[in-house]
């Protein structure tokens, strides 16, 4: 590809709109005559709905409805499950019956003509139950852990070789056990929904990372069909995987709605974006480590538990990353998880390989300390030749140039390696690194490219943007292929309507969605080109394919000595009715089956730690990737700074807890939910290793949005333990942790 | 939220007999308003101070006199109180965020309410939002809770930045009420919470805060303030101290220690201070005063490490005071 859009840093499409306040999100779809709804959220953590007293709320002024488990329509929840659903267990059903299943679980809607008298209503809403006291935490006695019962791509236990009996001969070991603590998504923009019916037919404006898929659920749990449903979702205020599944607060303002035969606003509180939208799910790994003196790696044993509900089995790859991340003839993953009466996690960035590669680079540093070893020279080391999991080459792994990109960037020399020997003034100085690594995946997707008579293009796809610069980087792919400039392309997303996309998760929105857009254009130029030699009048009539060629826009023979056409003029020959094409575009399942597809990175920190008051902060950290193809280095960087600040939350901050009495998430409020502030983050170097992989789809892009999330946590305990010589096996790592040094 | 009245008062009698009546101020509204949403708090009546005049910040010889409507940001950044008290400053700037600095007062900042959570949930007993229903914190979760001044009913801590820096410094406040004026040291505005938790303060009925007097001292310009917390800025202490050292050739004439994020009230750290008067200001020093502050706390399960982090913070802060140029 010669390549004129793809590759530059161009400013974000949307970003006027979004400054300006022109981009309008869910919650802003205001309709007329609309009503509000407010959740009234379960004040026990286990137990049954005692009685609900609506007479006494319903007579409050401007209330229009009460809506309980002994009113509310019994709803038809068809089976329905996509992607990204647990693949065992069901739903949770609203206001079907009066079980209540963890803290916070909805057990009435209030609506009203306006939104405080909503509030004031649900709020003097008396429900009792008889309750009884939930288990909530994974090391409870009474916590029962469970093989899961299906794991998509990736076994729940998976061994090569003997691991015990390598990790019995091992020359060096290292035992170390994690406990990641539980973490909501806490975006900036809370779920909202505005439902309203028009007959059978339904409009959600509504926050969602994949409408296609809401459309279908929300179908599914009305029991109507499927083109009844319409969402709209043109804008994310950030989700980080909280929007990516249909929650029961989509249904409930569709309830509400056909309650009182108006439009209904739901908003949910800060409070309860902790209650029934996922979280990333606590995590116990254990890590075992064997190795030779000169750090060879002789067995891995990697056993992790993730804390589920009891209605569905969240899995992520908790353990996947330790199958193919380093060479080593015997290991051991087992995954593990452990319902409790608390509601479904869900994935958050970077979900199973944060968690995961946080436990296996933990057990790499202390490796490379007890070997005496450089923890990058540990790494070179046991990099592998070829995925040694699935056996099959890497499609392409840029890891070693990474990490010597990196470690010289970085100034990794200047790490005096033992633990506490590195100062500034009074203040304890700490380098760590870690590998990061994420599957390239790309699920199925579809686009449509329309040309228009004036010769520029409109690309519709139902995809979405939560923030990495979808609409703009979609536009520099249409625009590539097209051969126009920006200006000419125009890309709609977030509409059911459109034709579906995979999920905005799991970093493959730029392979998926841009793989498909690149064919839709593709296509709609054949259709051109397929005019143009079947018109007499055309300057390529009844010329080969192969002797045509698209060169900015316009078609002309090869060798370029004809006159060419426009697309307009193409259009205006046919009688200027916009031409489109609509295609479906699939990794192929051969080279899927044939190559593992990951991109990695290399992760470097310096933190300080201030040895009095056990203060960590970090002071600089540098992100190297090898992640294909760059298509704007300008977004990328941007995904990348985001994905390393939610790092540093991870590491040092975030932290949901809960009240082992009764479930309740103590802290879900901004103020005491810490999130990384500006002062947290001074520093944030991105940089990208050149990658070329001819395999991960014709773009050749692999996706950012999780990796660089992931090496951070490790990277910040690793430096850690650098300045102060203790090792914490927990997050966050908090100022209680770092006392008395 | 629930419905309730709003009156605008441009005259401080006119304020003080609408709160006498029943009514509610509110300055920035940075606390009530929140608490209103939470419907943690439920005035029927708010009396709107904003129109006082009470913004004024002068200073009468060496003291400061601070308008109880002046705002956070206003007093931080005014050129007086850097010059005469900036500890002031300090506390101030390290507290909330720009934005609500923007609007918060003085007078609210002091009777600003706790930020335990349970406090804010409903659904959770707690004395001090509805007395005699229990107490949450004391068998859930407490690691932002305080060890100094606790009872048997609230082991909240108070989270004011500010208070803590004018105790240290012995300012004092002018309230009016429907019997006339009064002044009185702020460390005697607080209540421990004892068997009544929901009495946070001594105001009577109607009682309107005037304004705020620092007065001077040799140890104000050394003094700084303290912040340990775990992100960077926005949020409350966990532990923080206000110290002042009056130095004359390497050895203390006075010294000047509150402390935050501990006690159910700012806290003074006299026997520290006490401790420090006369002896040689380095670390060893500092380090055996520090120790004294221990006096009488208790821990509870999840603020065992604020035993540790109380007498640290207050070493570094006396180091930072001591290293005043
Ligand atoms: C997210 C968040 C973070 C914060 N972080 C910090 C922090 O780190 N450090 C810190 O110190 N503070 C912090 N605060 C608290 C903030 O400083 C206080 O909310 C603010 O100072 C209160 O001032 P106000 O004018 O808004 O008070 P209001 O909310 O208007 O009033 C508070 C109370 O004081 C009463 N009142 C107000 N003025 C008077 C008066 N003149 N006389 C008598 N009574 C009066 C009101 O009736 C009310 O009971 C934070 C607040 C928030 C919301
Ligand atoms: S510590 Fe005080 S404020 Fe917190 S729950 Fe107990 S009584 Fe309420």
């Amino acid at each position: 590809m010669n390549l004129q859009a793809i590759g530059k840093p161009l400013a974000r499409v949307d970003g006027r709109a979004k400054v300006t306040g022109a981009a309008h999100y869910a919650a802003e779809f205001n309709q007329p005559n609309q009503a509000y709804a407010v959740i009234v959220s379960s004040s026990v953590g286990l137990g049954r709905i005692a009685s609900i007293d609506t007479a006494a709320v319903a007579r409050l002024p401007g209330v229009l409805a009460v809506v309980s488990h002994l009113n509310a329509p019994r709803l038809a929840y068809n089976p329905h499950k996509s992607g990204i659903d647990p693949p065992v267990g069901e739903r949770l059903h609203v206001l079907q019956d009066d079980l209540v299943r963890f803290y916070g679980q909805p057990v009435a809607i209030v609506v009203a003509d306006t939104l405080d008298r909503a509030e004031c209503a649900a709020a003097a809403l008396r429900v009792t139950y008889e309750a009884r006291k939930p288990v909530v935490d994974p090391r409870d006695k009474q916590a029962q852990p469970m093989a899961p019962a299906a794991y998509g791509p990736v076994e729940a236990d998976n061994v090569r070789g003997d691991p015990d009996a390598a990790l019995a001969a091992a020359a060096v070991s290292v035992d170390v056990s994690t406990d990641i603590g539980r973490q909501n998504h806490h975006p900036m923009e809370p779920h909202a929904t505005i439902a309203t019916w028009n007959g059978e037919q339904l409009t959600l404006w509504s926050k969602s990372q994949y409408v296609a898929n809401e459309q279908a659920e929300i179908a599914a749990v009305f029991g109507i069909p499927q083109q009844n449903v319409r969402v709209i979702c043109p804008f994310i205020g950030g989700a980080f995987g909280t929007s990516l599944r249909t929650w029961p607060h989509v249904t409930l303002a569709a309830i509400a709605s056909r309650q009182v035969g108006r439009p209904v606003k739901l908003v949910l509180t800060r409070r309860q974006m902790s209650y029934t939208t996922g979280h990333r799910p606590r995590t116990l790994q254990r890590m075992v480590i064997g190795a030779t003196r000169d750090g060879r790696l002789t067995s891995i044993i990697h056993e992790g538990m993730g804390e589920t509900s009891r209605y569905e089995n969240f899995v992520e790859s908790l353990t996947a990353g330790t199958d193919f991340m380093y060479s080593c003839p015997n290991v051991r993953t087992r995954y593990r998880l452990v319902p409790l009466d608390i509601g479904t996690p869900t994935y958050m960035r970077g979900p199973g390989e944060s968690s995961g590669m946080y436990a296996l680079e933990t057990a790499m540093d202390e490796l490379a300390y007890k070997l005496g070893m450089d923890p990058i020279e540990l790494r070179r080391r046991n990099e592998p030749t070829i995925d040694e999991g699935l056996n099959v080459p890497f499609s392409s792994r840029s890891l070693m140039q990474c990490y010597a990109a990196g470690a010289e960037r970085f100034g990794w020399a200047k790490r005096t390696p033992e633990p506490k020997s590195m100062r500034d003034g009074r203040l304890l100085i700490g380098m760590g690194t870690a590998t990061a690594t994420y599957p390239a995946l790309q699920f199925p997707s579809s686009a449509r490219a329309r040309l228009l008579a004036d010769g520029s293009a409109e690309i519709e796809v139902a995809a979405s943007d939560m923030g990495p610069g979808t609409y703009t980087s979609m536009t520099q792919v249409a625009a590539e292929i097209l051969g126009l400039p920006v200006g000419r392309v125009r890309f709609s997303l977030g509409n059911s309507d459109f034709p579906p996309a995979p999920p905005h998760g799991g970093s493959q929105t730029m392979a998926a969605v841009g793989s498909a857009i690149r064919a839709a254009c593709l296509a709609v130029q054949n259709m051109l080109v397929e005019r143009a030699i079947a018109n007499p009048r055309s300057p390529m009539h009844n010329a080969g394919l192969d002797a045509l060629e698209w060169v900015e826009g316009h078609l002309r023979r090869r060798g370029g000595i004809s006159a060419e056409q426009s697309y307009a003029e193409i259009i205006a020959a046919g009688g200027g009715a916009p031409v489109e094409a609509t295609v479906s575009v699939e990794r192929d399942p051969e080279i899927a089956a044939k190559y593992s597809m990951h991109a990695f990175g290399a992760v470097f920190v310096e933190i300080s730690v201030d040895p009095d008051v056990g203060l960590a902060r970090v002071r600089r950290a540098l992100g190297v990737y090898g992640a294909g193809r760059i298509v704007n280095p300008r977004l990328a960087r941007s995904q990348c700074v985001g994905g390393m600040i939610g790092g540093i939350g991870m590491a040092l901050m975030e932290h949901t807890s809960l009240d082992a009495r009764d479930g309740r998430p103590v802290n879900a409020h901004m103020a005491e939910y810490l999130l990384p502030v500006n002062l947290d983050i001074p520093q944030l170097d991105v940089h990208f290793v050149d990658e070329v992989d001819p395999h991960v789809n014709p773009l050749g892009v692999k996706g950012l949005g999780e990796i660089s999330l992931v090496g951070m946590a490790p990277a910040i305990s690793n430096a850690v333990f650098h300045a102060t010589g203790r090792r914490i096996h927990e997050l966050p790592i908090r100022i209680e942790h770092l006392l008395k040094l | 939220m629930i419905p309730f009245s709003l009156q605008k008062s441009t005259d401080v009698g006119e304020a003080i007999a609408a709160a006498t009546a029943g009514g509610r101020y509110i300055a920035g509204g940075t606390t009530l308003v929140d608490l209103m949403r939470d419907e943690v708090e439920r005035p029927g009546r708010l009396v709107d101070i904003n129109a006082l005049p009470l913004k004024r910040l002068q200073t009468v010889g060496d003291t400061l006199v601070i308008g109880a409507l002046v705002t956070m940001s206003d007093c931080a950044a005014h050129a007086d109180v850097q010059r005469l008290q900036p500890v002031i400053s300090e506390s101030l700037v390290e507290g909330a965020s720009p934005q609500l600095r923007n609007l918060a007062t003085i007078g609210g900042n002091l009777l600003q309410r706790v930020r335990c959570p349970y406090f804010r949930m409903l659904d959770a007993a707690c004395n001090k939002r509805d007395p005699n229903s229990g107490c949450s914190a004391i068998d859930g979760f407490n690691g932002g809770h305080a060890i100094l001044g606790t009872s048997s009913s609230c082991i909240a801590v108070h989270p004011s930045d500010l208070a803590v820096a004018l105790i240290a410094l012995d300012a004092t406040m002018r309230v009016r009420g429907p019997n006339g004026e009064r002044s009185f040291p702020v460390e005697e505005l607080f209540r421990l919470p004892g068997t009544t938790p929901h009495i946070e303060h001594t105001l009577q009925p109607g009682e309107l805060i005037i304004d705020v007097r620092v007065p001077s001292g040799r140890y104000a310009r050394r003094a700084r303030y303290l912040k340990v917390r775990d992100r960077s800025s926005y949020e409350f202490a966990v532990v923080s101290a206000a110290a002042a050292l009056d130095i004359e050739n390497g050895t203390i004439r006075e010294a000047r220690i509150a402390c935050g994020g501990v006690g159910t009230m700012p806290w003074r750290m006299r026997a520290s201070e006490k401790a420090l008067a006369g002896r040689p200001a380095d670390r060893a020093t500092f380090e055996q005063a520090a120790r004294l502050a221990l006096a009488g706390a208790q821990a509870r399960s999840g603020n065992a490490f604020k035993m540790d982090l109380l007498p640290a913070t207050i070493v570094r802060a006396l180091e930072l005071a001591r290293d005043v140029s």
